[in-house]
């Protein structure tokens, strides 16, 4: 735990660094090349969208970068951190502290209030319940949730309980946030407000990856990777982005004006 | 500690499916309860069983006439016998002898007739045999060396005869010879075989010549029974071989012959009965400890439900950083406080379920729950909790955090 962003005085080393991965999955004799050689690196405050059709390997990618699953071959650092030897405890302890997932379904748990939600990786990152409780506080006021702290996911919108899972995901201050098809349970609008909450939080200076099939979503990324058939076919920067990719202010969470997110949050 | 914040997990889960856990309890419970109920009424029915025993004298000795199997045989059994046995030179451990002669006999009062047992005794019956009276007094030393009419009731044949009156000085007719009544006995609360609450006791020479007209035996009459008071229990084993002796030799038998009476050791009968309920206590109690592993059987059952259903919570709980103890202990823990939660409304219920046996009326001992079996029952619900989470917990750590997260 001793990389983080906030920390990093250089910006050379960059948030995710993966060379040359490949993974193969067994199924029964047949052998599916899921990953055949695909090198991604991501600087801190990047934007990124990664894009494919169904099968291209974006998903599998995913799951690498969210250390959920190891690759066959190839390197892959977090922060610097090589993380192919580490032990299944060290990984979980790293996907703590470094990355905050945001799923398609949520993925909060029933009969839970917000704030309970939110503290979660608190819990398992062993930090003591009254901070939990205020950090949890600060993370819901962030995606404009304060007054939602004591509701129960039956009691949320859609949108609302993507926030809160974007609340969970921000808690540890990690150096990623890894979103997986964040719009797809939502409609178009609310779909937007999570979308202009992504802006606001990278204009923050955090670090975000989507994985989306969804061209829409992938157009407000500042840096489109796209995936077919186990390799990336296209790396680019995307000239419709909103605020320009700015290299050499993206260091750390104090890099950007906080204009930008009063003026961009949902109401 | 942070198996302690694990509780509050666990407490809100089962919170949140209270339906779920109080059914999945219940088998815990019923479990528990039946165990602390089965062993109670097994400790109860012991602790009763003694106590008749005990009151029926302590430290006593019975010879009865005949051998303990084989024919009825004529009683050789003889006041002479009787007579020995209170000579404390021979028998220094000996502190007081009852003899007695018992036959059935029609009693009649007023227009009230039964049939009941006439005991002729002396004067020690009363304290030889611990018999309390309800009312008048026993038959005197007195009045048994001179041969006189009078009886003593049991409870039931006073309650029988006289109903509520007060049969102390009046006159019953027991096989057309009148007898005034100078005592009732209490009720020695036993019913059944050996039972004083049927019987009537009047003066041995009494009974034995002009009621019976009892056999004889080498010039002296026979009796039935003869019960004899030790000092303490320790030397009831040892007053026991020597009046067997005695008794061979005054009945002249030879090494072969059995012995033509029966010697009852109180401290025999006791052990008996302490066995007797001790298998039926373990017997009835591991009847019990079958629906107890039933029950455990229903939480491992619940608990692997119970994870399958919450796959995509476990992959989200490793998404945000579970260790593998970790999501053994949140299931583990569940699976323990269920199980604990169990055994203490099991343990309340079989209190329960004990005031309310205690409350039929034909229930004649009370169920004894005991502390030590409590503890227990907590211990085994606890571990029982222990080995039947540990399996569905494992499993919920082997589960691969990507497939549970893509699990609906």
């Amino acid at each position: 735990m001793t990389t983080h962003t906030s920390n990093q005085p250089d910006d050379s080393v960059p948030v995710i660094d993966i060379q040359a991965i490949t993974k193969t999955y067994q199924m029964g004799a047949m052998a599916v090349h899921a990953l055949r050689g695909v090198s991604l690196r991501v600087a801190a405050g990047e934007y990124v969208a990664i894009v494919g059709a169904s099968g291209s390997g974006k998903s599998t990618l995913m799951n690498i970068i969210g250390l959920l699953d190891p690759p066959t071959s190839g390197s892959y650092a977090v922060n610097g951190v090589e993380v192919s030897q580490l032990s299944k405890n060290r990984l979980a302890d790293l996907r703590n502290q470094e990355i905050g997932f945001i799923f398609q379904r949520f993925h909060l748990l029933p009969r839970t209030t917000a704030r309970r939600q939110v503290e979660l990786p608190l819990f398992y990152a062993g930090v003591p319940g009254g901070i939990a409780k205020q950090r949890a506080l600060e993370s819901l006021t962030k995606v404009g949730l304060a007054e939602r702290i004591d509701h129960r996911p039956d009691e949320l919108s859609g949108g609302q309980q993507q926030r809160v899972a974007i609340a969970r995901a921000l808690v540890t201050q990690p150096s990623l946030l890894l979103a997986d098809e964040p719009t797809g349970a939502l409609d178009s609008q609310t779909g937007k407000e999570v979308m202009a909450l992504f802006h606001a939080l990278n204009a923050q200076g955090i670090t975000l990856i989507v994985v989306t099939h969804d061209l829409g979503v992938a157009s407000q990324a500042q840096r489109i990777v796209t995936l077919r058939d186990g390799a990336i076919i296209s790396d680019e920067l995307n000239r419709r982005h909103t605020t320009p990719y700015l290299p050499a202010s993206t260091n750390g969470h104090n890099g950007m004006s906080s204009a930008v997110t009063t003026q961009e949050l949902p109401a | 500690m942070k198996l302690f914040r694990y509780l509050a997990v666990s407490v809100d889960s089962i919170l949140a499916h209270k339906l779920r856990a109080a059914l999945t309890m219940l088998g815990i419970i019923i479990g528990i309860a039946a165990v602390l109920v089965t062993v109670g009424i097994g400790s109860g029915a012991a602790s009763s069983i003694t106590e008749r025993i005990e009151a029926s004298g302590t430290n006593l000795l019975t010879i009865s006439a005949g051998a303990s199997r084989g024919l009825n045989n004529a009683s050789t059994l003889t006041v002479a016998d009787a007579a020995l046995l209170e000579d404390r030179t021979i028998f220094p451990t000996v502190v007081a002898v009852a003899p007695q002669y018992s036959a059935s006999a029609t009693i009649i009062y007023g227009s009230s007739e039964g049939s009941y047992t006439v005991v002729g005794t002396t004067a020690n019956y009363a304290s030889v045999r611990n018999q309390e009276l309800a009312t008048g007094a026993f038959l005197s030393e007195a009045q048994v060396t001179g041969d006189e009419r009078v009886v003593v009731l049991g409870d039931t044949v006073a309650s029988d005869l006289f109903g509520a009156d007060d049969p102390v000085g009046q006159s019953v007719r027991i096989d057309d010879t009148l007898f005034t009544v100078i005592g009732v006995l209490e009720a020695s609360g036993s019913s059944g075989f050996g039972s004083s609450d049927a019987q009537l006791f009047v003066p041995l020479g009494t009974a034995q010549g002009r009621l019976f007209n009892a056999a004889r035996s080498n010039g002296s009459y026979t009796l039935t029974t003869i019960s004899v008071q030790g000092v303490d229990s320790d030397a009831l084993d040892a007053l026991q071989l020597q009046i067997e002796q005695m008794l061979r030799l005054r009945h002249r038998l030879s090494a072969d012959d059995e012995n033509d009476f029966t010697i009852q050791n109180q401290a025999d009968m006791l052990e008996i009965a302490s066995d007797v309920s001790g298998t039926l206590t373990a017997l009835l109690g591991s009847i019990g400890a079958v629906s107890l592993i039933v029950g455990g059987i229903g939480i491992m059952n619940i608990m692997l439900v119970s994870v399958t259903e919450r796959t995509s919570e476990i992959g989200l709980r490793r998404a945000l950083g579970a260790h593998d103890g970790d999501i053994l202990l949140q299931f583990l823990v569940e699976a323990l406080v269920l199980c604990a939660l169990g055994g203490v409304v099991g343990i309340g219920l079989s209190f329960a379920v004990a005031q309310l046996l205690a409350a039929i009326p034909s229930m004649s001992y009370t169920i004894v729950i005991e502390p030590w079996s409590v503890l227990l029952a907590l211990i085994v619900s606890t571990v029982s909790g222990f080995l039947f989470g540990l399996y569905p917990a494992m499993r919920a750590t082997r589960l691969d955090p990507i497939e549970a997260l893509r699990y609906e």
